[in-house]
């Protein structure tokens, strides 16, 4: 069962806390690292293809190449963060062997297991999973989740599922509390989670760990929408090194994260960028393409 | 009920900033509204007038060292901290130190404290902890709950630098006539010991 004054827990919600209002960028190679931690992003998530390539080509998406995350690691000091399968908790074991600074289970790779979330509770390094709406963040932190992010359509640069799942975990909070216990009991049995998990958001209005945006956010504005909606820091998958001119835009999406209520520091982050990443309308993506429902 | 309300009206003179480039500010923030001070987060430089004091928060001191310039804060940090009460935890006493031993990301440090650090001194994620430590607050021993996140180690301290708290015989809390620093966070918790010694000892 879950402990939120486990330390270890603690410790592992702590690094979370420590990367809100910035911005975790997708890496494949040692360089795009160094040009990310330069433009200023919080945290590097270490890849072998980012998920538009991964859309792309198609077949069995797996946790990446150890050389390929470790070259990462050396490249730079901030913190890196790696994918496994969900469900794939051997995987995440060879990840927190590696020294990896947060584990994602992500949607984005090929799912291990149909039926099954990793149990992340023994885990020292602390785990973000995405979510559509509340009763999924909720089941995720229940087995142990330090960090709960939108699951967006990713690879796509279209913000709109990114924006859909904030706005749905945001009225569901919202709607918690102003209930009654009875009511309470009942949105527990609707959402599938502990009755316990139910009363923490109830009182407070809020996930009982960060929670970011991910999946489509490919222009500075992008970023302030989501922060405007609720986010606490954004992650940035294909934009950045799908774009024209990478290194001006990572610059621009940080700024505009920090800045994410200053419509004057936006708009001068979004001048000049070049060509955003052509990305694909989500509308246009046929279902069983569709990676946030896994 | 007394005795909050006396300790809302005591702190509620003070103007705190909260540097908000990025790392958690928020739960400074939210620390200094439950003690009743007037809290503003801290973007531009235009944000420090009219401040009493400032705390730079937890988070990645390099996205922190990017914004610091880019927004031109550098200097009117540096003299903020010439005079007025500043804390920096973790990130934030990174950012105070003279000098960054190891320093593969080139992050310039404001340099307005005498230590020099190392970064992620005890190692990545997997070895961050928690740890009751003890402190010389105001001549009394106190018990802090400590978190050590990814967190810096100080390995050198200049003369003028009083070490107020040790973890395994290590300084993390430390003192230079305005200056604050710890290398781990209080504010993860709802104990707000320390932030209450800042508050009343070098306002």
């Amino acid at each position: 069962m879950f402990d939120f004054n486990d330390k270890q827990h603690k410790v592992k919600v702590g690094l979370a806390e420590m990367l809100k209002g910035g911005v975790i960028m997708d890496v494949t190679s040692a360089e795009q690292a160094k040009i990310a931690e330069e433009a200023g992003a919080a945290a590097v998530m270490a890849l072998e293809r980012v998920p538009s390539d991964i859309r792309a080509e198609g077949g069995v998406a797996r946790m990446a190449d150890p050389d390929v995350i470790e070259a990462i690691k050396r490249a730079v000091t901030i913190p890196v963060m790696a994918k496994c399968r969900i469900g794939h908790f051997a995987e995440a074991q060879v990840l927190e062997s590696l020294e990896i600074d947060f584990i994602d289970e992500s949607e984005v790779l090929t799912p291990a297991d149909n039926k099954y979330h990793i149990n992340k509770w023994p885990f020292k390094v602390p785990f973000v999973c995405g979510c559509r709406n509340l009763g999924e963040a909720l089941r995720r932190i229940s087995e142990g989740a330090a960090m709960i992010r939108t699951k967006g359509e990713a690879g796509t640069g279209d913000v709109s599922e990114a924006v859909k799942h904030l706005r749905e975990i945001g009225l569901a909070m919202k709607q918690l509390t102003v209930m009654s216990q009875e009511e309470l009991y009942g949105a527990a049995k609707e959402h599938r989670v502990p009755i316990e998990l139910v009363r923490m958001v109830a009182k407070t209005g809020k996930l009982p760990v960060p929670n970011f945006a991910a999946g489509g956010i490919a222009t500075p504005a992008d970023a302030s929408l989501c922060m405007q909606l609720g986010a606490e820091a954004v992650f940035v998958g294909s934009g950045i090194f799908k774009s024209d001119n990478p290194e001006k835009r990572a610059k621009a999406i940080v700024a505009a994260t920090t800045h994410y209520k200053d419509a004057v520091i936006v708009a001068d982050a979004s001048r000049g960028l070049g060509q955003a990443m052509k990305g694909i309308q989500v509308t246009d993506i046929p279902d069983e393409e569709i990676l946030h429902t896994r | 009920m007394l005795i909050f309300q006396s300790v809302m009206a005591k702190f509620s003179d003070l103007r705190v900033g909260v540097l908000a480039l990025q790392g958690d500010f928020e739960r400074h923030q939210y620390q200094l509204v439950s003690l009743g001070a007037d809290v503003t987060l801290v973007r531009l430089p235009e944000d420090l007038r009219r401040l009493d004091g400032l705390i730079i928060p937890g988070g990645e001191s390099t996205t922190m060292d990017n914004l610091i310039d880019r927004f031109h804060l550098r200097q009117p940090l540096y003299e903020f901290g010439r005079v007025k009460p500043v804390w920096g935890t973790c990130a934030g006493m990174i950012m105070l130190a003279k000098a960054i031993t190891d320093n593969q990301a080139a992050v310039q440090p404001l340099g307005l404290m005498d230590i020099d650090i190392v970064r992620t001194g005890y190692g990545r994620q997997v070895f961050s902890f928690e740890e009751t430590i003890k402190a010389r607050l105001n001549d009394q021993e106190t018990e802090l709950k400590a978190t050590f996140i990814r967190a810096p180690i100080i390995t050198r301290m200049g003369e003028n630098v009083k070490p107020l708290g040790y973890y395994n015989d290590t300084p993390v809390l430390v003192a230079e006539r305005n200056l604050l620093a710890s290398s781990f966070h209080t504010e993860l918790d709802d104990d707000t010991t320390l932030l209450k010694f800042f508050l009343t000892k070098f306002f």
